[in-house]
């Protein structure tokens, strides 16, 4: 038990294990019923929308300025930032140039893998989140430990107790009180906020509409009443056409949360219109890069279609056992077995062992509503961690650096072949390790038998070229013969 | 001398181009040599709105499938506006913002017992029990409801009140996602409210009226 996953699973307290099992387990269940329920092919809908965000990646250098120049064109400001810095500084830029110092946010990914709350409150700014479960994360210094369900490694009672130290009430864990403590608590914050932020789940390149999806209504919420909508957008985010989302948000509302249509869906594509007296008169789209455009160099390109849904967290037996703090990072589970390592650049030795806590089952890539190859993506990770010798991806790998060294040496080959022999004499029932011992008692170790093959086959060898016994293998037999003298094929 | 300045200026910018570029020049370049191996770039799939449609056998009239659908979303469709005024006063909802343009047509279902107001004052948001304002259109086969800055006099007041009231007009009813994007009309602000505000971030546990309105009514005018 080595590996960094391993270990945070065998600590996970029990309470929180059933947790996260059982509400994986459930969303997975409510996301197949009403995928195969409602849709003769559902897979056919998979297979299209993945190529469909396929396009977009591979065709990034014509899309973004055709992008930009359409948000422009509906009045919105764009920015580019290529590193998480760059990101945070162009947020609090906005802000400063309008004398803003609250921000309310809604739920965005992008804003947790650029750290911008801390980066903001270091400078002064008030920065809120109005997702529920971003919400309570926020105050319990916490992290999301699912890209959808950010607080499901957390229980009422925890809950209530924040709630309590925070001065929001009296302790009571039940969760219709929860909600609505959290309700009269925040419409007052979106009311004083100067600016309300969002992330983007798509963006039209034919329309300039930001798609954002929400459940409780929260980005709506900090639309209405704030001024300034700054959007926090990767450069991913891209689909062609505004019909595409028909396909891509039937899929990522059944594949999240198992729903036909997610309660708020909002199409934003500038400022407010004159005659509304509510919401923002500016709108700021930042497109951030940090990393994506190094993946996109990558044959883990792929990756980069994911619409952040969560269905292949739910579906995995990995992330079910281990929960989402286990991935040390802002992706967990397969999604983030893959994304997070290549987002980290160079800190990619740190998070190398990663794409190795996978049994390469498949389910990730069976319920992806974009169809990513998560399995094929996750084997070639493991092929760069081992390339560039990242201590973390050998890490519960069998050593097999002595075994290459001997059998490529035909003489050492033949004397561990000998010496092998030794392992008859072995008093098993000694063995040094508990788990061998364990193992020794269900089974018997069967007798080493090393060099029997080498000397059937030179037996076989000899026989043919003796020339009145006909040669079974004809012109073949000699050149075998060599073969067999080559270590690997020995014993 | 200049010459050589600018020449080794050159040669660092050759080394290291990434300094001397803005955010939008560097991750464009990034994204070019990205794909600049890339063979055949994917191609752009077609598809037909009938893959999303769902498959079931539906009734005819698009306002008896969106109550339908509507209900399964928790939504609550009235027909008429005296059935709105008995279903507010019933729950004791008798204080509300209505949208100006609306309320000549409502004035009249609304009893003594009404509070109505045709300014919403967001200072004091809370003071609003509900909130009436009209839809720019429905989706049948999901149950949702369509808002625009257009047509829906306030955001907040569709919004922040427990009860919101969407009017809609039987035409103005799309039969399903595809037919509804179709449409969309140009409004920097269209939404989509299937259902009232709701989380299960709790244990999982459906809590209805989150931030948003956790009673969703949709009129139908005519």
């Amino acid at each position: 038990m080595k590996q960094p996953l391993d270990q945070f699973a065998a600590t996970l307290p029990a309470e929180k294990h059933a947790s996260v099992y059982q509400s994986s387990k459930a969303a997975h269940e409510k996301r197949t019923r009403i995928l195969f329920d409602q849709f003769a092919d559902p897979n056919r809908l998979r297979a299209i929308a993945g190529e469909i965000k396929q396009h977009v990646i591979e065709n990034l250098d014509t899309y973004l300025p055709q992008v930009e120049a359409k948000l422009q064109a509906n009045g919105a400001q764009v920015h580019w930032a290529a590193t998480a810095d760059d990101a945070c500084a162009e947020v609090l830029r906005i802000m400063q140039a309008r004398g803003a110092t609250k921000i309310v946010k809604s739920k965005t990914m992008v804003s947790e893998e650029i750290e911008l709350e801390s980066y903001l409150e270091q400078r002064g700014i008030e920065s809120l989140e109005t997702d529920l479960g971003e919400f309570i994360i926020q105050i319990d210094h916490d992290h999301p430990s699912h890209i959808v369900r950010p607080i499901t490694h957390k229980n009422r009672r925890e809950i209530a107790r924040s709630f309590e130290r925070e001065g929001l009430g009296a302790y009571n864990d039940d969760p219709q009180t929860i909600t609505r403590r959290a309700r009269e608590f925040l419409r007052k914050k979106y009311l004083a906020a100067d600016v309300g932020l969002t992330g983007a789940n798509f963006i039209s390149i034919e329309s300039g509409r930001l798609v954002i999806v929400t459940n409780e209504g929260n980005s709506r919420f900090c639309l209405a009443a704030t001024k300034c909508h700054i959007a926090l957008v990767g450069i991913e985010k891209l689909i062609p056409r505004d019909r595409d989302l028909g396909l891509l948000l039937n899929l990522l509302a059944r594949s999240a949360t198992g729903q036909q249509l997610t309660v708020y869906t909002e199409f934003i594509s500038g400022p407010k219109s004159a005659e509304q007296p509510d919401g923002p008169e500016e709108m700021h789209v930042i497109f951030v890069d940090n990393g994506r455009t190094d993946v996109l160099a990558t044959e883990c390109r792929d990756i980069l279609r994911c619409i952040r849904c969560g269905a292949c967290l739910n579906v995995c037996p990995v992330y079910r056992q281990a929960s989402g703090h286990a991935y040390r990072s802002v992706y967990p589970g397969p999604v983030g077995a893959v994304l997070s390592p290549l987002l980290a650049g160079k800190k990619f030795p740190a998070l190398a062992d990663l794409p190795k806590a996978s049994s390469l089952c498949g389910a990730c890539n069976e319920v992806c509503p974009v169809n990513i190859p998560i399995p094929d993506l996750l084997l070639r990770l493991r092929e760069k961690g081992k390339r560039e010798h990242a201590p973390l991806a050998s890490v519960g790998s069998p050593p097999m650096g002595a075994w290459s060294i001997i059998a490529s040496q035909p003489a050492a080959w033949k004397a561990a072949l000998i010496g092998g022999k030794l392992i008859n004499y072995l008093p098993t029932k000694m063995l040094p390790v508990a788990a061998l011992r364990a193992w020794e008692t269900k089974r018997t170790l069967p007798a080493w038998r090393g060099g029997e093959f080498r000397k059937w086959l030179k037996q076989r060898t000899d026989r043919n070229r003796t020339p009145n016994v006909p040669s079974a293998i004809g012109s073949a037999g000699p050149s075998r013969a060599e073969t067999g003298a080559r270590p690997t094929q020995g014993g | 001398m200049l010459k050589l300045a600018l020449a080794r200026l050159k040669a660092v910018e050759g080394a290291e181009p990434i300094l001397f570029m803005s955010s939008r020049e560097q991750i464009l370049s990034r994204v070019r040599s990205a794909l600049a191996p890339l063979g055949k770039r994917a191609a752009l799939p077609d598809w037909e709105p009938e893959l999303v449609v769902l498959r079931e056998a539906r009734p005819t009239d698009s306002w008896t499938l969106f109550a339908e659908r509507f209900r399964a979303v928790n939504g609550t469709p009235l027909t008429a506006a005296t059935e709105l005024t008995d279903f507010l006063a019933r729950n004791n909802y008798l204080h509300g913002y209505c949208d100006p343009a609306l309320f000549p047509t409502l004035r009249s279902a609304f009893s003594s017992r009404f509070t109505i107001e045709t300014e919403f004052d967001r200072s004091r948001i809370d003071d609003y029990q509900f909130g009436i304002t009209a839809a720019v259109g429905a989706i049948a086969e999901t149950g949702t409801l369509i808002l625009s800055d257009s047509a829906t006099s306030r955001r907040l007041g569709a919004l922040a009140p427990w009860v919101h009231v969407a009017t809609i007009r039987r035409a103005q009813i799309f039969p399903d996602i595809p037919a509804a994007i179709a449409a969309m009309p140009a409004d920097p602000n269209i939404i989509w409210c299937t259902g009232p505000s709701k989380t299960a971030d709790v244990e999982g546990i459906l809590i209805e009226g989150v931030h948003g309105p956790g009673v969703q009514v949709a009129l139908l005018l005519a």
